[in-house]
């Protein structure tokens, strides 16, 4: 352990210390009266570390002897969810304080799981990829239960802690079998052992394991049962952060083994992917169509929207990462907007989620209705908003890795998914008045969220905000 | 001017987001403010759009007023104009100021109508200028969510139904068109439209499981953009969203989908299907010829049967629609004139026909044709109007409708005479359904104590109307306002898609022959 591996996980290592240093100053001080300045004091630090990351020149550089990889990929997805966890502090902050919920220990418990993320996404071996994912894990799992006189959110807990145990046991069966078979943890030995062509069965099915495992984590079909129960039961807020940086960090590490580890032998699962993301894209749109929660609504769309990030993947290219990291990125900015919609949605103070409640908000928050009016067609992919030009991405990588069929299939799916988004529309819009209006609660914060969310959506098709040339950079950074 | 085409097309969105941001209350004098700008940037829309036509060099075949410049994903924005899209962009400007003229009544919400239809002109215009394929795509598409808005807030009883059935129906239509650019993005190396119309698509036989498709991956990209244009013309037998469209919908909307948003798919055929997979047009067309052919009899004879006037109003669209994919599938010189022409005409016609139910039902709350007769009593100047659009919609001689339907049919004849034979009988049946419309509802005697008190049209409504009949009667007089403008540009089509038939035939020929030597 020299001094420059540590010197290249100072981000690591200040959010660690910054979390353990802040979780024992409000245990000895104030305790829950200083949570709101935590909270902030969190998403600045976030903010910083972003900026900070993403001025590091380029290159790849490795600590540990190649467990911990710092190259353009990782700055990439650390950048992102750093800013997203950050956006999801920023808009749960009043949420939370006004229902009571806001205790010192959950922007501690963000940051936690922040830190486990970007372990994940530096990782460059199979025991620092388990570490980064279970640190994260544990973090969110308690981050779901945080509503603790709720048994719905207790039920959320724990339901995603037991599957999620399960998921983690399938993948570290699958290391094993993969450490059995190449002998070595290290990404770069198991891309030597795995070879060009063919991969050995035991590998293989290793490899099988280890995808399922980050299957799970992704939520995506058939793994993705556990999605819509926590999304539901967690309070809104992590719901909010459960749909944002965790997805960044769990379909990079998915990114990063398939291409680090797997990079030879793409051919033996890219038609896994290929599955993965069409039955993510269909059974996320046709479920969701059903639904009266918003939050299980969301839930439903998260998967369909993985299946298209899992598209871009299943391409087995640089593009295909590239198109994958644009489209997460894209997909994050949306999210944030609808959230911070979705936690503005209250009736004398309680939050609502039910769809139906919307009747007619566009003549009491036309504003507000205009602005979701934009994020719900950019999730549906309709141009001219950015939701379009991040499907365009992921079917041109699809394409031109030869999965028309994926292509095809990914196109019809956006038109089932277009009617659920659509019908939140018609509430809005169309309906008839019916009881009690919903109320926009919340503030200018979130007020701010969803506007600068959907501006972004518009005004972003100019450029992308340049984020196009640094998914690129990441890209090639990953894929050899 | 270096940027007309752009400024013609986004004053529109201009004067809708002024509207958004500063626009505040709704009480009479917000509403009159929002009505007011929004007549306004549509008519400088369209006084700024003639200096395209002044511009505009008709001997010239090429792009015109071509405007480039970087964007994202290795796109290009690019816009310009030719002789077949130059005419599109004049009707769109033209038939603006007057749907907004027509929506003066519109007390619900005005500020949100106007901003839908300033909004939706951009995307309009927008369609008929790009020159870079996802940018077409993008203005193709961004259109539906105005249109949903405007057909699901301001329409009739079953808005909602009718608005997600257009929707999702030409959504579904237009995906696999995507997925088709994708193809030519990645075949061709480039979304610019001018280039793409130069790059040799693949046309050998492909066999795909089995099966064998001839004209190979020309034949299947054509089929991809025929199910989105084929739905947006619409083409019998996926025409069923607009009659619901056309009824629920406002009558300012009514108009701007009939007089526009349906020559979207005519335009993408000319500007797609046919020059860029010529292998692909020749393979499918005989049957789109027959598909024409029956759209014209069947929806004909569906006309006949309607008691909604909206709905009849619809399916004679879906009827005259089949003259212009008949004439662009003939695919030659009169053929690809008529269906241009037919298109112009019909934007002109079936919007005042739809301007003309939007009168009486302004008066009257109802588009059935039961609730009205002898409406020539007390209504002598909107008797006159109706009996004129009515007799051009049945493609009377000296009116722009005749001549649109005969240049198709004539073009159609050296093709197949059977198809244009039947297609004939359309022209028959077309006058039945139109004058018995008219004779129940205009004339007899004016017996229903509903309409005894029912007012002509006044000042506001006459002005309206006005445009239409001169251009009506115009081009039907003197069709070479129109005909010289494209003619050239129809020509080099004509010339560029024999070449490529004859080039694919000679390279199969060849394929053959050293088969054979084998």
């Amino acid at each position: 352990m020299t001094a420059q591996d540590l010197a290249l996980l100072t981000p690591e290592i200040v959010l660690a210390v910054y979390s353990i240093a802040a979780l024992l100053g409000a245990v000895y001080t104030a305790k829950d009266a200083l949570a709101p300045q935590i909270t902030w004091a969190t998403a600045a630090v976030f903010v910083g570390l972003a900026a900070w990351i993403a001025t590091r020149g380029p290159g790849a550089e490795e600590a540990f002897g190649g467990l911990v990889v710092v190259d353009g990929f990782s700055r990439f997805a650390k950048a992102a969810l750093l800013l997203s966890a950050a956006a999801v502090l920023a808009i749960s902050q009043d949420y939370m304080t006004r229902r009571g919920l806001l205790r010192f220990e959950y922007p501690l418990l963000v940051a936690l799981s922040v830190v486990g993320m970007m372990v994940m996404v530096s990782a460059g071996d199979l025991m620092s990829l388990y570490l980064g994912l279970e640190l994260q894990s544990l973090a969110l799992y308690v981050l779901a239960a945080f509503r603790r006189d709720s048994a719905k959110s207790t039920e959320a807990g724990l339901k995603y802690f037991i599957l999620g145990a399960l998921s983690s046991g399938l993948l570290l069966y699958g290391a094993s079998l993969v450490y059995g078979y190449a002998g070595t943890t290290l990404f770069t030995g198991i891309f030597a052992a795995a070879g060009d062509g063919r991969a050995e069965i035991g590998l293989l099915i290793g490899l099988v394991l280890v995808a399922s495992g980050l299957a799970f984590k992704v939520s995506a079909v058939p793994f993705h049962m556990w999605t819509p129960d926590v999304y539901e039961g967690a309070p809104t807020p992590v719901t909010a952060f459960l749909s944002t940086a965790p997805k960044i960090a769990a379909m990079a590490l998915f990114a990063r083994v398939l291409h680090d580890a797997f990079g030879g032998v793409v051919a033996d699962w890219q038609q896994v992917v290929a599955v993965l993301a069409l039955l993510s894209m269909f059974v996320g749109s046709i479920a969701a169509i059903g639904q009266t929660n918003i939050k299980r609504l969301m839930a439903y769309s998260s998967i369909a929207h993985m299946g298209y990030a899992l598209m871009g993947l299943a391409a087995g290219t640089a593009f295909g990462v590239q198109a994958m990291l644009v489209y997460l990125a894209i997909y994050v900015a949306m999210s944030v907007g609808t959230f911070a919609f979705i936690l503005s949605m209250e009736r004398g103070g309680a939050p609502v989620v039910e769809i139906g409640a919307l009747r007619m908000y566009a003549r009491h928050q036309p504003g507000r209705a205009m602005a979701m009016l934009v994020l719900l067609f950019s999730l549906a992919g309709v141009p001219p908003f950015l939701g379009f030009f991040a499907k365009l991405y992921v079917l041109r990588a699809a394409y031109e890795g030869g999965l028309i069929w994926l292509a095809v299939g990914g196109v019809l799916a956006s038109v089932i998914g277009a009617y659920y988004y659509l019908r939140i529309v018609y509430f809005m819009y169309f309906g008839e008045e019916r009881g009690e209006p919903v109320e926009a609660g919340g503030g200018v914060v979130l007020w701010g969220a969803l506007m600068a969310s959907a501006a972004v959506m518009l005004v972003g098709i100019v450029n992308l905000f340049g984020i196009e040339g640094a998914a690129a950079a990441a890209a090639t950074a990953l894929v050899r | 001017m270096d940027n007309l085409l752009s400024i013609v097309t986004f004053t529109p969105a201009i004067a809708a987001a002024i509207l958004a941001v500063f626009l505040r209350g709704d009480d009479e004098a917000a509403r009159n403010n929002a009505r007011w700008l929004a007549l306004i940037a549509t008519t400088a829309t369209f006084l700024v759009s003639l200096f395209i036509l002044f511009q505009f060099d008709p001997a010239d075949t090429g792009f015109q007023m071509v405007e480039e410049a970087e964007w994202i994903f290795g796109l290009t924005y690019k816009v310009g104009v030719d002789g077949i899209s130059v005419l599109f962009v004049l009707l769109t400007t033209f038939i603006m100021p007057l749907t907004i003229a027509a929506s003066w009544h519109v007390t619900e919400r005005v500020k949100e109508y106007m901003i839908a239809f300033l909004v939706l002109e951009t995307l309009m215009i927008g369609v008929f200028v790009a020159l870079d394929l996802v940018l077409f795509y993008l203005f193709f598409e961004a259109g539906l969510i105005p249109m949903f808005l405007i057909i699901g807030i301001w329409g009739g009883k079953e808005r909602i139904y009718a608005a997600f059935k257009f929707f999702l129906y030409t959504f579904l239509g237009s995906v696999l068109m995507l997925v088709a650019m994708v193809a030519m993005y990645v075949d061709a190396g480039t979304t610019d439209i001018a280039a793409l119309l130069r790059h040799q698509f693949a046309s050998e036989t492909l066999d795909l499981w089995g099966l064998q498709i001839i004209g190979g991956a020309q034949t299947l990209m054509f089929l991809a953009f025929f199910a989105s244009f084929a739905v947006k013309m619409p083409m019998w037998p996926v025409h069923t969203w607009l009659p619901d469209a056309h009824v629920q919908a406002p009558t300012a909307g009514s108009v701007v989908l009939a007089a526009i948003l349906l020559k979207m798919g005519g335009y993408g055929f000319l500007r797609f299907s046919l020059p860029m997979f010529p292998v692909g047009a020749d393979v499918i067309a005989p049957l789109i010829l027959w598909l024409s052919a029956i759209a014209v009899v069947y929806t004909s004879l569906v006309a006949l049967a309607q008691e909604d006037m909206k709905k009849l109003i619809a399916y004679s669209s879906v009827a005259h629609m089949g003259f212009v994919t008949m004439g662009i599938f003939a695919a030659n010189q009169q053929g690809l004139d008529g269906a241009i022409f037919q298109m112009i005409s019909h934007g002109f016609i079936s919007g005042a026909l739809f301007l003309c139910v939007g009168v009486i039902y302004d008066r009257m709350h109802t588009r059935e044709i039961e609730a009205y007769g002898g409406l020539v009593n007390r209504m002598p100047a909107y008797a006159a109007v109706f009996m004129l659009f009515t007799m051009a919609n049945v493609g009377l001689p000296g009116t722009s409708g005749f001549i649109g339907e005969f240049l198709t049919m004539m073009g159609a004849f050296q093709v197949n005479t059977w198809v244009t034979a039947v297609a004939a009988t359309g022209v028959i049946l077309s006058a039945a359904y139109a004058l018995w419309l008219y004779r129940r509802v205009v004339l007899g005697d004016l017996i229903k104590a509903s309409l005894k008190s029912i007012s002509d049209m006044d000042r506001r409504e006459k002005a309206i109307f006005a445009p239409f009949v001169v251009m009506t009667l115009l081009l039907g007089v003197y069709p070479a306002l129109v005909t010289d403008i494209i003619g050239p540009s129809v020509a080099a089509l004509v010339e560029g898609y024999d070449t490529a038939l004859a080039q694919h035939d000679a390279a199969s020929m060849v394929a053959a022959a050293e088969e054979a030597a084998q």
